[in-house]
């Protein structure tokens, strides 16, 4: 046997094999008993008949469903149009808020409100504010398109909380990278746009996807204004029928963009601290 | 000869607690001087000053004896054009690969173009053993491997002096001679070079003159011989006889 090559004990492997097989089965045999009392039970309950009609009537399910999903298209436009537009005001803030001389004193303290703030105010207070109050004021070649400031309240909403995970990204870098950065002659600027930002980017792209998948959800916030996007489509015909259906198939829809995200946040997350911790051991 | 770095009676402290007092130190083109000490004896903050990383209280810092880098209106980015460090933790970027972090610095500083940056800097890998390397990350490489890497792209920067800051105390001891044959190389060039260092036989290899600090002041300098082998002052004593046990 040549040293140079990993060398497992045959039984040793067969055993370690028959032992995760062994493991998945009973994991598996346990959720499929755990479904199926869940199941019993609930469909024994007494109530059960009416709460099946009132919120998962397999009719009203079939004929809102196509409705429900063009509506759905608004909420999508909204919240990538939004996320752009977050991304950018966010790092314009974080990096704002890192100026160091005292002539930006006036932007650093503007950036600073401007996050203390629209941390505060609830985001539908903002939706609110901007949809209706902003026509209200009948301003010449300001457009009147409740979308559009529902969007413009999601950005600054949102743009703040990004704002301060990019900060946090930021000073996660380890103070040595700049002194190095600084000690090869590049510039504060330079230095930010090379070093700094490049790390601080990858290590907050898990909490990114955090907030985006939070915004994913307050899309819906927009319907307060008007527009027919999935929720308000879900509430007319929900007012139509007296049946509470389309609610339960919106939020299935929502569900179905949220969930994909959220693995893969997790996935990331996992890949990244997998790669520190192999940085780590070196 | 010409003086490359003289530093003149130079003082600093950090909250009131005197790091450096007094600091009188002249290094020629071409000398290699070690400055040795205890921990907190002030080697690091000296080296600091030297290219303006830390700023002093009092006492002048002079390159070539021509450019001032402790006066106010002296721009830093010009000294560290010509003054390289390297520290003790390696500080690659760890999002660049390794030719990356070399020709980082001679494109956005010195204003080189992406291939003649990349030839220079293939050149210079290849001086020090590590071409193969050129694309792979600072993660994947050992600590001696990446403290090479640290020098070379101080190196990249062709910088008139050279400041190691105890740049093998964070090595496994196996992997300490690969760097110290690095420097030598690079006196072997005529680089001039002030090091601050643990490694006593290698400073007796190299260096031209040692300094003995503590507590902020130069207690003693000389020959590597001198200082090394029949030290005149009694904290110089007591420190190599703690060193050499």
């Amino acid at each position: 046997m040549s040293a140079d090559v990993a060398y497992v004990d045959p039984a040793r492997a067969h055993s370690r094999k028959r032992k995760s097989r062994r493991d998945v089965l009973i994991g598996l045999g346990s959720l499929a008993v755990f479904v199926l009392l869940v199941g019993v039970v609930v469909s024994r309950l007494p109530g059960w008949p009416v709460v099946q009609e009132t919120f998962f009537n397999l009719d009203e399910f079939v004929s809102s469903f196509p409705q429900l999903l063009s509506a759905f298209w608004l909420n999508i436009r909204i919240f990538i149009v939004a996320e752009v537009f977050i991304l950018i005001v966010g790092m314009v803030v974080a990096l704002a808020r890192t100026l160091q001389a005292p002539i930006w004193l006036p932007i650093r303290v503007v950036a600073t409100i401007y996050t203390d703030v629209f941390r505060g105010v609830p985001t539908i207070l903002v939706i609110l504010l901007l949809g209706f109050g902003i026509p209200a004021l009948d301003l010449q070649g300001v457009p009147n398109s409740e979308v559009l400031w529902g969007t413009v309240a999601l950005v600054l909403s949102y743009g703040a909380y990004v704002a301060e995970v990019f900060r946090a990204g930021l000073a996660s870098v380890h103070p040595s990278q700049r002194m190095a950065s600084r000690s090869l002659g590049l510039s504060s600027w330079q230095t930010n746009r090379h070093i700094l930002l490049p790390q601080a980017v990858r290590n907050v792209v898990p909490p990114l996807l955090n907030d985006f998948i939070s915004l994913q959800k307050d899309t819906a916030l927009v319907s307060i204004l008007g527009p027919i996007e999935i929720l308000r489509r879900a509430q007319i015909d929900t007012s139509m029928s007296f049946n509470y259906t389309p609610y339960v198939a919106a939020a299935v829809i929502f569900i179905a963009l949220t969930i994909p995200m959220s693995r893969f946040a997790d996935w990331l997350q996992a890949r990244t601290q997998k790669q520190r911790r192999a940085a780590a051991t070196v | 000869m010409d003086t490359r770095l003289r530093v003149d009676d130079v003082w600093k402290s950090w909250d009131g607690v005197p790091v450096l007092r007094g600091i009188e130190l002249s290094v020629a083109s071409h000398q290699v001087v070690a400055l040795i000490g205890a921990s907190g004896s002030g080697k690091s903050t000296l080296l600091r000053c030297v290219n303006g990383l830390v700023s002093v209280d009092a006492g002048s810092i002079w390159l070539d004896e021509s450019l001032d880098v402790t006066h106010e209106k002296t721009n830093l980015d010009d000294v560290r054009r010509r003054v390289g460090i390297v520290f003790q933790s390696f500080n690659l970027f760890p999002h660049m690969s390794v030719l990356a972090n070399v020709t980082l610095g001679p494109r956005k500083v010195l204003g080189r173009s992406r291939d003649e940056a990349r030839d220079a800097a293939l050149r210079l890998l290849d001086r020090f053993g590590l071409v193969d390397k050129a694309n792979g990350y600072p993660d994947q490489l050992s600590g001696g491997q990446q403290q090479r890497v640290a020098i070379v792209r101080a190196l990249a920067m062709e910088p008139e002096l050279m400041l190691f800051d105890e740049i093998t105390s964070a090595l496994d001891p196996m992997l300490v001679g690969e760097v110290l044959d690095s420097v030598a190389e690079l006196k072997a060039t005529g680089m001039t070079i002030v090091m601050a260092t643990h490694e006593m036989s290698f400073a007796r290899e190299v260096a031209d003159r040692v300094c003995f600090l503590s507590a902020g002041q130069i207690i003693e300098q000389g020959t590597a011989e001198q200082v090394l082998t029949d030290p005149q002052e009694r904290l110089t004593r007591e420190f190599l006889a703690r060193f050499l046990r």
